[in-house]
């Protein structure tokens, strides 16, 4: 009896052990992630590297860092689209809002489906083929604030030739996904494999599962996941994300409960490029707050310069 | 073997391993080897489990936070060494900065532009408002004050010996700033005074006031018109005395020109310094914009105050509804509950726009140095910019001369005083044209 409870317990000791051994080796082992690159998390480039670029280098890579956004609204949203209109969205190289059906007042392109997943897929479709010289994308909902100075800034260096997935990232599961609220930025190379895996049924169904339906975020995930791109954090360099799901205020209020000596300072970053669930006269306030009102005489001496757009006065 | 086996009782490495399974062979009896296997799973399958919820969770929100990532901003660092406590003043010793900012220029006003602020509170208020207020804008003045009807000495407030309320408002300010002139007068320069709700800009109050002298009878707010000939500024969006009308606010109630009996703080205050001869300044921007808000952002930004609105008749200057109501270089908000307090800090402090140009380029003020940039000051980049830009050199020339004609009427001190601000006046417009 007693030898067979000495066995046991020997057993489970050495199970154990075996157990931390193979987890060690499985995590010093490269990943499955193919293409050169492997991370999970996404930093902009940093100032010492881009001082040792030319003027013309630099100018070349403001020139060719330009964003298609593509706004996903619907007759309901109608203030938030006239907001985003108004707003953020003029800070796109191109900005076009596709709707799930038309309305009077809403400007955008009609789509006229109802499924949400299906009309991702078709803004993405539209987006693609219209490109142009185009080679970033940023998907959003009008209800999210988007910073595309600071958008640009972060993928920068990135080459678009090169499948990126960025975002705020969250796992369910197995599967890493980009937050749809946080806003989703799309390189060339991701859409075209996304437009082609859009007619593999099996892999990436239109209409998704008939018994249960993944969030449209998660589906983009999984059919991004078949053609090798995976979800990658965009954090600053002090690992502050730069996507977030949630209003300004919102974040300053947890903030406050969280971090009440150090407020501001622990909340979000400088450079924080998306704010979702924006309430649309919060909106017109961040609009004013980043592109206007600052503190006379603290400058930044930033390597790029990004100017103002035209036909504009809130900004 | 079983002396082999017995001293590698430890079982750590692959070898002893071997031992073991070695040692299962050697074993009598089917049972024992049935309950080592399942001591195997039982332990591998628990190991696993384990590790898969604690080790990897963890490791992930980790690495995506950054919480410890984040080294410590540097103005939390060093509170020690920006901040003095002075009996019931706080004492900034420094200007906050942010990490890879230029704020030369910012420094180079804090020294030269001194504004010691005050603001008004209450014992009720100082862990619900006054708190945040001193956790946000007030470390950027040169000396921070904050007055309550009863001393504070863990706060710190000074002591007014006054009751609390609406009706005791103006007698709150009259013994505010004469213990401010009293114990501070050579601190600084200017005087600010604000309540627990109001949002200021500090920094942007120095580049207005650094185009003016500390030794002018003038003070500068949200101008409103009715009741005083000059109009006079509203309260809840904060004003700033020159010294030089600090000390007639004072005299004014030891020559009993000034009485202590109105209720209406902010009116009272602009009828007593329009007697002593203090000039009304226009605060706003160099396109005409407001500077002094009464309201949060979002109601100037996005409100379409009604027509019966009292407002519209209040206002000096002529309202702007929109994004043109207010300044990039804005000065002061209204009703800001802490929530906004800390938002507006951020907006203002911290988030920015990468490598954005601004359309509002402001021309530098004549106190600074003579700037080592070769660029003008005021580069005009879009053709809308010079439309609206050409437009206010002429609103700007026509305000000279109302000015002007203004001065000979009120100041009854002695013309010198009246020119020396004129001359400087001219000399910031020239530096626009």
């Amino acid at each position: 009896m007693m030898s067979e409870g000495c066995s046991f317990m020997k057993g489970m000791f050495l199970g154990g052990i075996f157990c931390l051994v193979m987890s060690l080796f499985g995590t010093f082992s490269p990943g499955p992630q193919g293409d050169g690159h492997l991370h999970h998390h996404l930093k902009p480039v940093s100032k010492d590297e881009l001082q040792k670029l030319s003027e013309a280098q630099m100018y070349d890579l403001t020139q060719q860092v330009r964003v298609y956004c593509v706004i996903m609204v619907t007759p309901k949203l109608l203030v938030y689209w006239a907001t985003a209109n108004d707003t953020w969205s003029k800070h796109c190289d191109k900005s076009v809002f596709y709707t799930s059906e038309s309305s009077k007042a809403l400007e955008a392109l009609d789509l006229q489906e109802d499924d949400e997943w299906a009309r991702l897929r078709k803004a993405i479709t539209h987006a693609y083929e219209n490109a142009g010289d185009l080679r970033w994308f940023f998907v959003a909902r009008p209800t999210t604030f988007a910073i595309i100075e600071n958008l640009k800034y972060l993928v920068l260096e990135k080459d678009p030739s090169q499948p990126f997935y960025i975002g705020r990232t969250e796992k369910s599961g197995e599967l890493e996904y980009v937050e749809y609220d946080g806003g989703i930025v799309l390189s060339y190379e991701a859409m075209k494999r996304l437009v082609e895996i859009f007619k593999d049924e099996e892999k990436c169904p239109a209409r998704g599962h008939a018994l249960w339906k993944m969030s449209e975020e998660k589906q983009l995930a999984t059919c991004l996941k078949y053609s090798g791109v995976f979800a990658e954090n965009g954090e600053d360099a002090q690992g502050k994300s730069l996507f977030n799901k949630k209003s300004v205020t919102s974040m300053i209020s947890d903030s406050m409960g969280k971090n009440p000596n150090d407020v501001v300072e622990s909340c979000c970053s400088d450079l924080a490029i998306t704010f979702g669930g924006m309430p649309a006269g919060q909106m017109q306030v961040m609009m004013y707050g980043v592109y206007r009102l600052r503190p006379y005489g603290h400058d930044f001496h930033d390597s790029l310069t990004f100017l103002p757009p035209k036909d504009s006065d809130n900004d | 073997t079983f002396a082999l086996l017995k001293t590698t009782g430890d079982v750590k490495d692959t070898t002893s391993m071997f031992y073991t399974v070695y040692e299962l062979d050697t074993m009598k009896g089917g049972n024992s080897r049935c309950a080592f296997s399942l001591g195997f799973l039982v332990g591998t399958c628990t190991l696993y489990v384990f590790l898969r919820q604690v080790w990897f969770e963890e490791s992930f929100s980790w690495q995506r936070d950054g919480k410890n990532l984040t080294p410590p901003g540097p103005e939390l660092n060093n509170n020690n060494l920006t901040q003095r406590v002075d009996g019931s003043a706080l004492i900034n010793l420094k200007l906050p900065h942010q990490s890879g900012e230029d704020g030369h220029v910012a420094d180079e006003l804090f020294r030269n532009v001194r504004i010691l602020c005050w603001v008004m509170t209450g014992p009720s208020n100082l862990q619900s408002k006054a708190c945040h207020v001193k956790a946000t804008w007030t470390r950027h003045c040169n000396v921070v004050l904050f007055m309550s009807s009863e001393e504070d000495r863990s706060f710190p407030t000074v002591g007014l010996g006054t009751g609390e309320g609406r009706d005791q408002l103006y007698w709150k300010t009259i013994r505010a700033f004469h213990y401010v002139l009293k114990n501070h007068g050579n601190d600084a320069d200017w005087f600010l005074k604000a309540d627990d709700d109001t949002f200021v800009v500090v920094d942007n109050l120095r580049w207005i006031l650094s185009n003016y002298t500390a030794d002018q009878p003038i003070y500068f707010g949200k101008r409103f018109k009715p009741y005083a000939k000059q109009g006079y500024m509203s309260g809840g969006a904060g004003y700033v005395l020159s010294k030089e009308a600090l000390r007639r606010f004072v005299e004014g109630f030891n020559t009993k020109v000034c009485t202590h009996t109105t209720p209406v703080e902010d009116l009272a205050m602009g009828q007593c310094l329009e007697k002593m001869g203090v000039l009304a300044g226009d605060s706003r921007d160099t396109m005409l914009r407001e500077t002094f808000h009464p309201f949060i952002p979002e109601h100037h930004l996005t409100g379409k105050f009604s027509k019966t609105f009292w407002y519209w008749n209040y206002c000096f200057y002529p309202i702007v509804e929109g994004p043109q109501c207010c300044s990039d270089l804005a000065v002061s908000f209204h009703y800001v509950d802490p929530l906004l307090m800390y938002t507006l800090e951020y907006y203002t402090y911290h988030l920015r726009a990468y490598g954005y140009r601004h359309r509002y380029q402001p021309p530098e003020p004549a106190v600074l140095d003579p700037p080592s940039q070769t660029v003008k000051p005021t580069e005009v980049p879009q053709t809308t910019e010079e439309h609206v830009y050409k437009k206010s050199s002429n609103a700007v020339k026509l305000r000279t001369e109302a000015r002007k004609t203004f001065q000979t009427e009120k100041l009854t001190n002695g013309t010198q005083k009246g020119n020396s601000m004129d001359s400087s006046l001219t000399s910031r417009h020239q530096s626009q044209e």
